[in-house]
């Protein structure tokens, strides 16, 4: 018990840090380093999604840059439509672009999930290996096809003018846009939370420890996954939306397979399966590609090694090293 | 559409599905030995396609390039087997996806440093850069016809190397029972770094001869490696025949889908959105095969230990 508070208390304060370094950062007039830590919370949300598949639910998913992407291009097409003032489509019914973000993050949550619901029911019929390949291969598709679809700018991208906009906020701030992102950061968070002490939730930790057991029981462990799986694709599209936003750029590099293996990283620096694993990892990811890419162009090899160093001697990641084991499994 | 450029794409088909084949040898022998997912088998092919170039530009001759790529593409698998893979055989397979991505970023990045970024370039040996004239009158070019036999041969060359010799033995030994063969004094720890650098050297042997078709370049490799999932989830996993018919297939589905969609579909539509909406469909057509084989068979078409 003494080292889940442990654990507790150390995301509390993980997430205050979070939060107090962008604020001293806005006030040291330092707006670049307050991108930076924007940057770090919506990668950080993207890892907490592919978190609720692969640390739960034991989904090795290694094309989650795919729900990244069509959540960013949900949101630049849209906005693209709303600056041409084209509706989207006309017949049957009139869809028109719009520049407001809870809209667009509504389309972008249902289309990445409806991304994940596809690619998760086929990918779910295996397991193993050949889950992580086929996810791969998957995302490689989305990806090819972003790129030879010449309507929304084919490989060059899609440029947003403007970022769109939330009632209430000039997102054009630096420092009102990183509230708003660690906002929605927090309450995915307390979400996952609540949803890993619900019904739901364990039901899908014991999927992933023992299939059999749970179907013995009367479970489906196909729809259990499959729910998860769709789940953790729209937060990973949810955070590509406010990615798009934050670039105000769109294109196929949000959905190669860097990124999908990048995010997984995150998860691993931090500590697979833990609430704040992600958001650690991210944040380390963010910090490091900074202080080495400015020193070395070759700063890549340095995080291969150091993830290299992490995976072989260094199980747990961080939280694991500052919080200790988890309770059971 | 003529028929002669019609089997033109044929022989490009078949000729990337050879290509494939070499790497999808390595990685599904990798896996059914060691149960280990290798995502830096594209940095070997990578690694073969750069020595090839660097030593064929420094000697002069294209074969001692491909004897150096294929010498460097073994010794470096089996030094990397040795540092790192070995410790992961007995990890679940997120560690093995983890730390052999690590080690694309640092392959990736040593070619940088090594190399410099810019592409390198290698031309085809003399005698074969011209066209050959095939059964027909059709011309094709020879280099290319070389890679589809050359690939051919050594599909056939590991057939026997797996069915024929101790060697082979031990390798369909270690794919059945692990711990058994190491009960019987085989020397597991040697027959590992050996099954490691074997794929590394058919890796390499691919990217160096993939070299003088395309240019040689800093993740060149990683597309390959991706095709080259597609067609072990299609082949099944472990299996060489399997990876052989599946290569084939995915080489040619992906040549003809490029080549016959934008003209088949400009009788349906107009030729400008033809060519659009058939390059996009034929770029993904792989991927939707792979989901056909996965509804009705999804264990591919010839699951290995069945």
């Amino acid at each position: 018990m003494p080292e889940f508070v442990t654990e507790h208390r150390l995301n509390i304060l993980l997430a205050l840090i979070l939060l107090g370094g962008p604020l001293v950062a806005h006030f040291a007039d330092e707006p670049f380093l307050v991108t930076l830590a924007t940057r770090a919370t919506i990668l950080a949300l993207a890892g907490v999604g592919l978190n609720i598949a692969l640390g739960l639910g034991g989904l090795v998913s290694f094309g989650h840059a795919a729900f990244f992407g069509v959540g960013g291009y949900a949101v630049g097409i849209l906005a693209s439509h709303h600056q041409t003032y084209e509706p989207l489509m006309t017949s049957p019914f009139v869809i028109n672009g719009t520049n407001q973000m809870l809209v667009l993050w509504l389309v972008a949550v249902l289309v990445s999930g409806l991304a994940a619901l596809v690619i998760g029911a086929l990918s779910l019929r295996t397991s193993g290996v050949y889950f992580i390949m086929i996810t791969l291969a998957f995302a490689q598709m989305i990806y090819y096809f972003a790129i030879s679809w010449p309507a929304y700018g084919g490989e060059d991208g899609l440029s947003i003018y403007v970022r769109n906009a939330f009632p209430g906020l000039n997102t054009l701030r630096p420092l009102d846009f990183f509230l708003l992102c660690y906002a929605v950061l927090i309450v995915v968070l307390l979400a996952q939370w609540k949803m890993t002490g619900a019904r739901f939730g364990m039901a899908l930790q014991a999927v992933r420890q023992n299939e059999g057991r749970v179907a013995a029981l009367g479970l489906s462990p196909y729809r259990i996954k499959l729910a998860a799986f769709v789940i953790s694709g729209m937060v990973t599209g949810l955070a590509g939306a406010l990615y798009a936003d934050l670039n105000r750029f769109v294109s196929p590099t949000m959905m190669s397979w860097h990124l999908s293996g990048e995010i997984m990283v995150f998860i691993i620096l931090g500590g697979v399966a833990r609430l704040f694993g992600p958001v650690v990892g991210a944040c380390l990811f963010v910090l490091f590609e900074h202080a080495f890419g400015s020193v070395t162009e070759h700063w890549q090899f340095f995080l291969g090694a150091a993830l290299l160093a992490v995976v072989l001697f260094a199980r747990g990641g961080f939280i694991g090293l500052v919080a200790g084991r988890v309770r059971h499994d | 559409m003529t028929v002669a450029l019609f089997l033109e794409q044929i022989l490009n088909g078949l000729q990337l599905g050879v290509m494939l084949f070499l790497m999808a040898a390595g990685l599904t022998l990798i896996f059914g030995v060691m149960g280990l997912i290798n995502l830096a088998h594209g940095s070997l092919f990578m690694v073969g396609g750069f020595v090839c170039a660097a030593v064929a530009a420094w000697t002069g001759s294209f074969w001692i390039g491909l004897v150096a790529s294929l010498a460097a593409a073994a010794a470096l698998g089996a030094l990397v087997e040795i540092i790192v893979i070995r410790r992961l055989y007995d990890r679940d397979h997120l560690d093995q996806v983890l730390a052999t991505f690590a080690l694309v970023l640092m392959f990736s990045e040593g070619v940088r440093f090594v190399f410099g970024s810019f592409p390198l370039y290698l031309d085809p040996p003399a005698f074969l850069s011209g066209p050959v004239t095939l059964p027909g009158g059709m011309l094709y070019p020879a280099y290319r016809l070389a890679i589809i036999i050359a690939g051919l041969a050594v599909a056939a060359g590991l057939g026997l190397l797996i069915s024929r010799t101790r060697l082979g033995m031990q390798i369909r030994a270690g794919e059945a029972d692990r711990e058994m063969i190491a009960a019987l004094g085989v020397d597991i720890r040697f027959l590992y770094t050996v099954v490691f650098a074997l794929g590394a050297a058919l890796a390499g042997f691919a990217g160096a001869l993939i070299g003088a078709i395309q240019s040689v370049q800093i993740g060149m490799g990683e597309p390959v490696l991706i095709l080259a999932f597609v067609v072990i989830v299609i082949g099944g996993i472990g299996s060489i025949r399997g990876a052989l018919v599946a290569a084939l297939i995915v080489g040619l589905v992906d040549t003809l889908g490029r080549f016959l969609l934008p003209t088949l579909l400009a009788n349906v539509m107009e030729a400008s959105a033809a060519r659009g909406v058939g390059s996009a469909i034929a770029s993904m057509l792989i991927y939707l095969l792979m989901a056909v084989v996965l509804v009705f068979k999804p264990k591919g078409l010839f699951p290995a230990n069945a």
